[in-house]
């Protein structure tokens, strides 16, 4: 398409975002920021419980408060909702059983605020404490009581196994294999906005829900089921959000319950969870527990990989079965792995659940696979950088879990940060106390397939044109800060040769928009980028037919660009978008297009082979450096070497912006941030309970302590993307808390095998080695987890279809479990 | 039972210049009353508790917490928020800055960053980076990872130095 023919002059230009000057202004409307004549206010009770039984809730006393309107407990929510199809396990308030401290029990709607926080305190519900189960050891060795009536058994929720290529075989015939435990600890996303809500019954007697959600379109869904209400009578409209990283992509108890409450009283309900709240609503990072075993020849190429993981899933479903997956389906994408085996157990505990936060279960692996590499360059003698090189995975080269990888620029990647931080005269070179690491990642742009199953498009565009020569382009595409809204504008804009200023953009509004999947998974650029292009190409030749007549050429023949329409090589002969615009309102009626877009189908068939494809993955590579302080073991990082391919930037300043923002979050991740748990002393219940749910205790990286990141982009567009461009969103955060590790193992020679990596961590390794014991803080054993037998399939370079082997009787060939040689 | 509702105070309070009569609990906070009272939504709040720096305004020039100020003490007082950053229609250079720059993603932290930022620049109109530093660490961005909120500042500190 000749779009693509000529020069770029929006993509790829550094520009002002289309909402930079609302976001500037203070005029940007976010939740919380709205109020509606008549609103009420809503405050939710939470269980002061991590697991116990209802007995009994008695609200007469909050119902006769003054000032109070409704309140609402479990009875009045017969349904339960989940993200997920196999997980609806929860509901809007806990009917018979809350499973962490902060799981909401009943609402009050009062006339404020205060009046609503004094008359939950009037609500007596009596609590029968159950045994709290605390961690995943417990949850293993105690299957009762069981916090949900379903999923596995006991209190394993999921528990999976998938081998591609005998890996024992593979790890027995290896040089060496190395065997290693890591521990990630779980972090929360802090979003600056804590969520909000407004419910409301418009004037055409509909349900209008006003949230800060990532996915409106999953919430729409639920809210139709919890409500029992069609969809077509709701509408929800995802107003800006202030941060999301995850923390808005599951339907929320307090979205439910407004909804519920607007519906009841006729009136607006609003609510805005407190900072305090936002930790109970969590969905953030699993503590992972991994083992990794990787087979290595003396060259330096790997075998075999046998990965285990054991994820601390809290009390609810949430993400979960996604999750699980993703703690190993994205470990052979960076380097050429023959063969791999993957076992994952999620198990439930009562603690507020986890999910997805940016890089969705991948940055735990990625920190052990990374960490594992630089012990073993060390241990062969191999330059990190060098050994990476050497076994890169290769444009669109299948892995043996069979994801096509597409396009990479990961060697580029690694040789850029390798060049830009001089770490050849770094590595090993610095003096005692300072030091570099080096690390590099994957991730996906988009799912493959979609959350419920179903075979239409992923993303939809709507684009309205006029005579006035006003662009209007609709998707329900979530801006979450990202700057999805300008990607969409500049697709639009660059196909129309127009600029972003001439594209109003509408987003994210359930009752109007064409429906997106929504903000996770790094699917935005891609999924609406490709209807973008689709819908506006459309329009384009609708266009160009029409003002070829004027210009007396050939439609293909017609170029836009910068607001004019004209014969190739033929400037003289000119008109204005608007003109042309104009000519073909008036040939062929009122204009507008529709695009959309679904995923490519996946090579993998076996089961399971759906979480983990995409079309198109981005690469990146980290340099960081560190200093510690041998007395206090403090760290210091003053600088940080990205490069991220993303195939092509859209718009160059934002890419870099979400390059720095995810390699802070992940310095955050690797020094401080933790969602860390302590139990009441007993004349307190022995509660389990968030150790630091507020700002000041739970630590993140201030201004002061954020060092300057050099960032190169590394542009291999890919053909499965809008312009070649992949994800900028969640990939760079990944490779930050590996190389954060690998550097201070090369400032002091201690290894930290868990993060978050804290100065009494390190001064504790420093105290083994001065003592001539293994400088090493991390886990010391992997437990014995009850994983399935494998799902057994053959890589594709072992003659394997893509699907789980079968036996001549058609049946799936199960091997029985080997347990694991050393163990 | 309940409480009965302190009375309201009817008091005059100056934000971005202009006098404004405004009636109020006396236990509300200065966000609390810019935000429900005078309808100044651009203010915003992060924890409510003085812990993020998103509420940051500007009493008498300096950086204040609103959510931290009894709005009753700010009766006299000199009130600056973002909606008074603009001079009409023009952006006020950091706020050209922060949108060109990428100092604003989500735009949650901006108006507190700005104010902050703002009243910095009225002290040292040419402040190193680690002085740009230390001005915004008390406001917790959790998009940007700062680098361009700080360049955003530099950006918009050129600009105001040049000779008008």
């Amino acid at each position: 398409m000749s779009a693509q023919q000529k020069r770029f002059e929006v993509v790829g230009q550094p520009r002002r975002r289309v909402d930079g000057r609302g976001k500037t202004t203070g005029q940007a409307r976010f939740a919380d920021d709205l109020s509606l004549p008549r609103m009420v206010h809503c405050k939710l009770l939470r269980s002061p419980y991590p697991h116990a039984a209802i007995e009994s809730i008695d609200c007469s006393r909050a119902r006769a408060y003054p000032g109070v309107h409704l309140v609402l407990t479990g009875k009045d929510f017969p349904v339960p909702f989940g993200i997920m199809p196999v997980s609806l396990d929860e509901y809007p308030l806990a009917p018979e059983r809350v499973r962490h401290v902060g799981d909401p029990v009943a609402a009050v709607v009062a006339r404020d605020e205060v009046t609503a926080l004094e008359a939950i305190e009037l609500i007596d519900v009596k609590y029968r404490k159950l045994q709290t189960i605390s961690d995943p050891a417990e949850a293993l060795a105690r299957p009762e009581p069981r916090i949900h009536d379903y999923g596995e058994q006991g209190n394993i929720h999921r528990n999976q196994s998938y081998e591609f290529g005998d890996v024992e075989e593979a790890l027995a015939k290896s040089d060496y294999v190395f065997e290693d435990t890591f521990f990630y600890q779980g972090n929360t996303h802090l979003p600056m906005e804590q969520q909000a809500s407004l419910a409301s019954i418009e004037g055409d007697g509909k349900l209008l829900l006003q949230t800060s959600t990532q996915n409106p379109h999953y919430l729409h869904r639920q809210l139709a089921r919890v409500l029992q209400v069609p969809a077509s009578q709701i509408r929800v409209i995802a107003t800006q959000n202030g941060g999301g990283f995850g923390g808005k992509c599951d339907p929320a108890n307090h979205e439910m319950v407004v909804s519920k409450a607007a519906l009841t009283l006729g009136r607006p309900v609003k609510i805005c969870l407190t900072r305090e709240e936002v930790f109970y609503q969590h969905r953030g990072r699993h503590p992972v527990l991994m083992k990794f075993r990787t087979g290595v020849s003396k060259d330096g190429k790997l075998t075999g990989m046998h990965l285990q993981t054991l994820l601390d899933g809290g009390g609810y479903g949430s993400h979960g079965p996604a999750s699980t997956f993703y703690t190993g389906v994205l470990t052979p994408v960076t380097y050429e792995l023959p063969r791999f085996k993957f076992e994952a157990c999620r198990v439930f505990t009562n603690k507020p659940p986890c999910g997805p936060k940016r890089g969705h279960g991948t940055p735990q692996p990625r920190f052990g696979q990374e960490v594992q590499l630089d012990k073993i360059a060390e241990k062969l003698g191999i330059d990190p950088a060098e050994l990476r090189l050497g076994i890169v995975t290769k444009e669109n080269a299948l892995t043996a879990n069979w994801l096509k990888v597409g396009s990479t620029g990961l060697a580029e990647c690694i040789r850029q940060v390798v060049e830009r931080s001089g770490w050849k005269s770094k590595h090993r070179k610095l003096p005692e106390g300072r030091g570099v690491g080096l690390a590099a990642s994957t991730y996906m742009c988009g799912a493959g397939v979609s959350i419920y199953w179903n075979k239409m498009p992923h993303s939809g565009v709507q684009l309205l044109l006029d005579r006035s020569g006003q662009v209007t382009v609709l998707c329900g595409a979530t801006e979450i800060g990202q700057g999805s809204d300008d990607v969409l504008a500049a697709i639009v804009a660059e196909v129309l040769g127009i600029g972003t200023a001439d594209v109003r953009v509408l987003t994210g509004d359930t009752g109007l928009t064409p429906i997106d999947l929504g903000s996770y998974s790094s699917r935005v650029t891609v999924m609406m980028g490709n209807a973008a292009l689709q819908a506006a190409g459309r329009v384009r030749d609708q266009i160009a037919a029409a003002a070829a007549e004027q210009l007396e050429t050939l439609p293909e023949r017609v170029i836009f660009s910068r607001g004019k329409v004209f014969a190739a090589q033929n400037a003289a002969k000119t008109m204005s978008f608007i003109e042309a615009v104009t000519a073909a309102e008036t040939k062929f009626g009122t204009l507008g297009a529709v695009g959309s877009y679904a995923p490519p189908k996946a090579p993998g068939k076996y089961k399971g082979a759906g979480v983990g494809p995409s079309p198109a993955y981005s690469f990146t590579a980290c340099v960081v450096e560190a200093e510690v302080d041998p007395r206090t073991g403090w760290i210091t990082v003053p600088k940080i070497w990205v490069a991220h391919d993303i195939g092509r930037s859209i718009n160059p300043v934002h890419v870099r912006g979400q390059v720095i923002g995810g390699v802070y979050m992940g310095l955050g991740e690797a020094l401080m941030e933790e969602q860390a748990f302590r139990r009441l002393p007993e004349k307190l219940s022995s509660a389990l309970v968030h150790k630091i749910p507020s700002m000041l205790e739970y630590k993140s990286l201030t201004a002061l302590d954020m060092p300057e990141v050099d960032v190169a982009i590394v542009e291999y567009p890919d053909p499965n993307c809008p312009f070649g461009a992949k994800e900028a969103g969640q990939g760079p955060l990944l490779p930050v808390m590996p190389a954060v590790a690998n550097a201070i193992y090369d400032a002091v020679g201690v290894r930290i095998d868990e993060v978050p990596i804290t100065p009494d961590k390190v001064l504790a390794a420093l105290e083994k080695k001065a003592k001539g014991e293994t400088p090493r803080v991390g886990p010391e054993s992997f437990p014995a987890v009850p994983y399935p037998a494998p799902t057994f399939v053959l890589p594709p370079w072992e003659g394997g279809d893509g699907d789980e082997l079968k036996g001549p009787d058609g049946k799936p060939v199960r091997r029985e479990r080997k347990e694991a040689a050393a163990a | 039972m309940s409480t009965p509702a302190p009375k309201n105070v009817h008091l005059t309070l100056r934000v971005n210049g202009e006098p404004q009569e405004v009636s109020f609990a006396p236990y509300k906070t200065l966000l609390e009353v810019l935000r429900e009272d005078m309808n100044l939504t651009g203010t915003k709040h992060g924890c409510e508790l003085g812990e993020c720096g998103a509420c940051a305004v500007l009493v008498d020039g300096v950086p204040a917490l609103s959510c931290l100020s009894l709005a009753l003490d700010c009766e006299g007082r000199d009130i600056q928020t973002v909606e008074g950053l603009a001079d009409g229609t023009e952006l006020h250079p950091l706020q050209a800055a922060f949108a060109d720059c990428g100092g604003s993603q989500c735009g949650y932290c901006t108006s507190g960053m700005l104010m902050t930022a703002k009243a910095l620049l009225e002290r040292e109109p040419n402040p190193s980076r680690e002085r740009i530093r230390e001005a915004i660490a008390g406001n917790i961005c959790r998009c940007t990872g700062y680098n361009q909120i700080v360049e955003a500042i530099e950006e918009a500190a050129a600009e105001m130095r040049k000779p008008k």
